[in-house]
């Protein structure tokens, strides 16, 4: 009787509770028991063997890999100093973050069109390189490797530079103008006091945009060589599920997709832990 | 709208947090009109005690009676007691007026009505040219006094105050705490009021409750409180700041005879000691004066802090305890002084566990 | 100004520049009669635009995917928002499993559950149509509402609504009166993004939609998959107008969302 308040308030958890258990949990368990149950047979790891023993599939972790860790890398690491500057009130800065964050709306066949119209061999890039001389035939930017990760990157950044803003914007400018009096010039006021600050929450957002470049779908299709060096590994899940109806490989295919993702995060989440994470003296 | 009643009694009333007890058997009996306040350091269960009342944190155990009817199982809404909250829980979204109207409007009292009670609250807390603001564009001081206006306007048979002055300024604390007491004057308003300040509440309350780990330590008129602390921790808050430790030598009755420091003194026997026993004595630096006389103290001053009319000195006894003086007399670093004290001055107190207070 | 501010800038502005190129090519070549090899199209027309709308169907599809979108956030919202208020006002144990169960389909792209969750739905014969849309879009949706507003309803002080109660206010009024209203600003926050969010999902749509229940940006990418069928300047027509209308859904979100809350934690628009 003491605690009916809290009895009470607790009963709204119950739709939301419902809802994420029937719709996501009961799903990717029901995925995760109908991966051990063949299509054609075999041992209970048959498609799980399958998939490690034939190349066309083994090798889409390495091609996503290949793709998904430099789009991350260039994301976090392009919305540092970017954003570093973009700390504090300035005319225009609205103006600015809006512009930098409008490829969002761009989706992914506008970015895929736009790739193959502007980068593609008579497109204004290779039209604008050639005409200074820097090349004398078109280079291929797209229907490869290069055009995936274009197209991961345009997507990506503004997602990125959006956290990253925001973990800067939570750090009290006053430690950097203590450690300003105290005598550090401006690289090392970034390198031992904004960056130590900074780091848990570059983690997170490498993890973040790591995790939306792992799953890249359509743009592998449109701009990449779905069938050679863009043939990514949700490409292999969505053909084996939809495509030759084999629900337990595409299903085997999405967990093994979900463990790679999670191994790479485990181990960014990892080094984070090591790092200070405590306030970080800003309002956020 | 609701009469005064005529007692509140709060019976073996207990709170607990998991293991931890926030509030161990309360026992009062509050009177209808009477400024209650609750005085403690923070944890002491003063918070815990007053949202018990409210009805804002259920019982562990106990009960409440409002001349005789329980009503610690009604919701807060339905005891009829207003309520003025530390950080002041303004509606953000109302303006100054429909802040203090919203409880009419909750009792179904008519526009006109409600309009009329409302413009009387806010000229009570001199608030009259604020009303239409909302409670961003008010100064803290302001918005106390919105606060206030919100819980007296329905004139509650109870108003609770939970620390209603701690987020103010000095200078604007005690122009509060004047109004505060004005309000209960020309209204007569039964209220308890929580705080960790000890001056505010010898300065506002008829009756004192001194409680410290969940447990009442004294109960009782400012003077009695401030005169007689009950034990060692009352008087370490009511302003006892040094605590000296001693061995009895004498007891004659009341009187009780001290080596302390390498002097002899003499004091009130606070705590029924006998000859032999381990004591602390209890003494307001404003009580020592400089000069000789009875019940002498030698020490060398260390510090000495410039308060205007007086100076706040630290000075330190032969065997090395500091004791803290306020003097008219100039002192400097250095200077040996004696000390006197008036024996009634002078509270002899057992040597129980070292006390925590001293927040 | 120092060398590496130039610097910066300067990949800003390359960035920028290109991004710009790649948005004006299909713009132009949405309205080119035709397009090939040169720096400039050898004429103008508006005609793809024409042929888009009929031949793509894009009326049905547009009202295919203002009906998903609207639908995914109220009840996102009716989901959500009470889920949220449970998390920040209460300690309870296993919140600390709750709160990850909501974490995780934010976290795991959609295409990792995606699959499972069309496997579901086909058994259950629930995909395929509107109603598979918009549950599989709720997926992640819901989490995000809850995700989004805890905070916000964290940083409402709960005194505020101890102090209704004090002042005489039952449950219904404590909720019409006051928490309703302070919660206004972050509800219309969290669905204008899970608007953007559910018009902008492609993978989940795309695996659970039948037709006559795709969404824009899924038969854009049919029209544009289809290449070889369709004329290359409706499909860029097609892709302006979606990205047009996201343009203007951000515009309308930036109203009442600061751009850094468009991925972090929500507070009242100032």
């Amino acid at each position: 009787m003491a605690e009916r308040g809290v009895d009470r308030v607790l009963w709204l958890l119950v739709p939301g509770v419902v809802f994420v258990v029937a719709l996501f949990a009961y799903p990717v368990l029901y995925g995760l028991q109908l991966s051990f149950q063949p299509e054609e047979g075999g041992g209970v790891l048959a498609n799980y063997e399958r998939f490690f023993a034939d190349p066309y599939l083994r090798d889409t972790i390495w091609i996503t890999l290949r793709l998904a860790v430099p789009a991350a890398l260039i994301n976090v690491l392009a919305s540092i100093p970017i954003a570093y500057r973009m700390r504090g009130r300035f005319r225009g800065k609205r103006l600015l973050t809006t512009i930098l964050v409008v490829p969002i709306t761009l989706g992914t066949v506008l970015t895929a069109e736009g790739l193959i119209n502007y980068l593609g061999p008579v497109g204004w890039f290779n039209k604008i390189l050639m005409g200074i001389g820097l090349t004398d035939e078109p280079v291929r930017l797209v229907h490869n490797y290069w055009g995936v990760l274009f197209s991961l990157i345009i997507t990506g950044f503004p997602f990125a530079f959006l956290l990253i803003l925001s973990y800067l914007s939570g750090i009290d400018p006053t430690l950097e103008q203590a450690a300003a009096t105290l005598g550090a010039d401006r690289r090392r006021r970034f390198r031992y006091i904004t960056l130590p600050l900074l780091a848990p929450g570059l983690a997170i957002t490498f993890c973040l945009t790591f995790v939306l470049a792992f799953s890249v779908f359509p743009s592998a299709y449109l701009v990449g060589l779905p069938q050679g060096e863009t043939r990514v590994i949700s490409i292999a899940a969505y053909e084996s599920a939809f495509r030759d109806t084999d629900y337990p490989l595409g299903s085997a295919i999405a967990m093994i997709m979900a463990v790679v993702m999670l191994v790479v995060v485990g181990l960014v989440l990892l080094w984070r832990s090591t790092l200070y994470r405590g306030a970080t003296g800003g309002k956020g | 709208m609701s009469e005064n009643f005529a007692e509140l009694r709060i019976e073996r009333v207990r709170r607990e947090f998991g293991d931890h007890v926030a509030l161990a058997e309360l026992e009062l009996t509050i009177k209808g009109g009477e400024f209650v306040a609750l005085l403690g350091p923070s944890g002491c269960g003063k918070s815990t005690a007053l949202n018990c009342l409210a009805g804002l944190l259920p019982l562990s155990g106990g009960q409440i009676l409002v001349d005789g009817k329980r009503i610690d199982t009604l919701p807060p809404e339905r005891r009829g007691f207003g309520m003025v909250f530390q950080n002041y829980a303004l509606f953000p979204h109302m303006s100054v007026h429909r802040n203090v109207a919203f409880g009419l409007s909750m009792r179904g009292i008519g526009r006109a009505e409600r309009t009329r009670r409302a413009d009387e609250a806010l000229r009570l807390v001199r608030l009259s040219d604020h009303a239409h603001k909302f409670p961003a564009q008010l100064s803290g001081g302001q918005q106390q006094r919105v606060a206030i206006a919100r819980a007296i306007v329905l004139e509650p048979r109870l108003v609770l105050m939970d620390e209603p002055l701690s987020n103010l300024d000095a200078a604007l604390r005690l122009e509060m705490r004047t109004e505060i007491r004005r309000l209960h004057q020309s209204l007569g308003l039964t209220t308890v009021y929580v705080t960790h300040d000890q001056e505010e509440a010898l300065a506002l309350a008829d009756r004192l409750v001194v409680l410290r780990d969940g447990v009442v330590q004294q109960v009782g008129s400012p003077e009695e409180v401030y005169a007689h602390p009950a034990n060692r921790y009352v008087a370490g808050f009511m302003g006892y700041r040094n605590m000296i430790p001693a061995t009895v030598s004498d007891v004659d009755e009341e009187v009780v005879t001290v080596a302390a420091g390498r002097s002899v003194l003499h004091g009130v026997n606070r705590d029924g000691l006998t000859a032999g026993s381990a004591a602390v004595v209890a003494m307001r630096p404003s009580d020592v004066t400089v000069g000789e006389g009875e019940n002498a103290l030698r020490a060398e001053v260390e510090i000495v802090e410039y308060h205007g009319r007086e100076q706040a000195v630290q000075a330190r006894l032969p065997d090395g305890t500091a004791l803290h003086v306020r003097t008219g007399s100039r002192l400097a670093p250095g200077d040996t002084v004696s000390l006197t004290v008036p024996a009634d001055r002078v509270l002899v107190f057992a040597e129980e566990h070292p006390p925590g207070e001293e927040s | 100004m120092r060398v590496s501010t130039w610097l910066v800038w300067g990949a800003v502005a390359f960035f920028l520049v290109n991004l710009f190129g790649l948005v004006l090519a299909v713009v132009v070549n949405s309205f080119s009669v035709e397009w090939f090899g040169t720096w400039w199209p050898n004429g103008l027309t508006t005609s793809w635009y024409v042929t888009a709308w009929r031949e793509l169907d894009l009326l049905e599809v547009l009202v295919v995917t203002v009906q998903v979108a609207l639908a995914v956030v109220v009840l996102s919202v009716l989901i959500g928002v009470p889920t949220a208020y449970a998390l920040a006002r209460r300690t309870f144990p296993g919140k600390r499993l709750v709160t990850v169960l909501f974490l995780l389909p934010i976290l795991l792209p959609p295409m990792t559950y995606g699959i499972p969750l069309a496997t579901v739905l086909y058994k259950f014969d629930l995909a395929g149509g509107i109603a598979g849309v918009i549950i599989a879009n709720l997926v992640p949706s819901v989490p995000f509402v809850v995700l989004t507003m805890t905070p916000f309803i964290e940083q409402i002080d709960p005194k505020i609504e101890a102090a209704a109660r004090m002042c005489g206010a039952r449950t219904s009024a404590v909720f019409t009166r006051v928490l309703a209203p302070l919660l206004v600003p972050g509800i219309l926050a969290a669905s204008i993004l899970v608007l953007v969010r559910t018009v902008g999902m492609f993978e989940l749509t795309f695996l659970t939609a039948g037709p006559g229940s795709q969404t824009l940006v899924v038969s854009l990418y049919e029209a544009m998959f289809s290449a070889g069928i369709r004329a290359q300047q409706a499909v860029d027509a097609m892709a302006v107008i979606y990205t047009g209308s996201m343009l203007v859904l951000l515009v309308v979100a930036l109203r009442f969302v600061n751009p850094t809350q468009l991925v972090t934690r929500l507070k009242e628009p100032a």
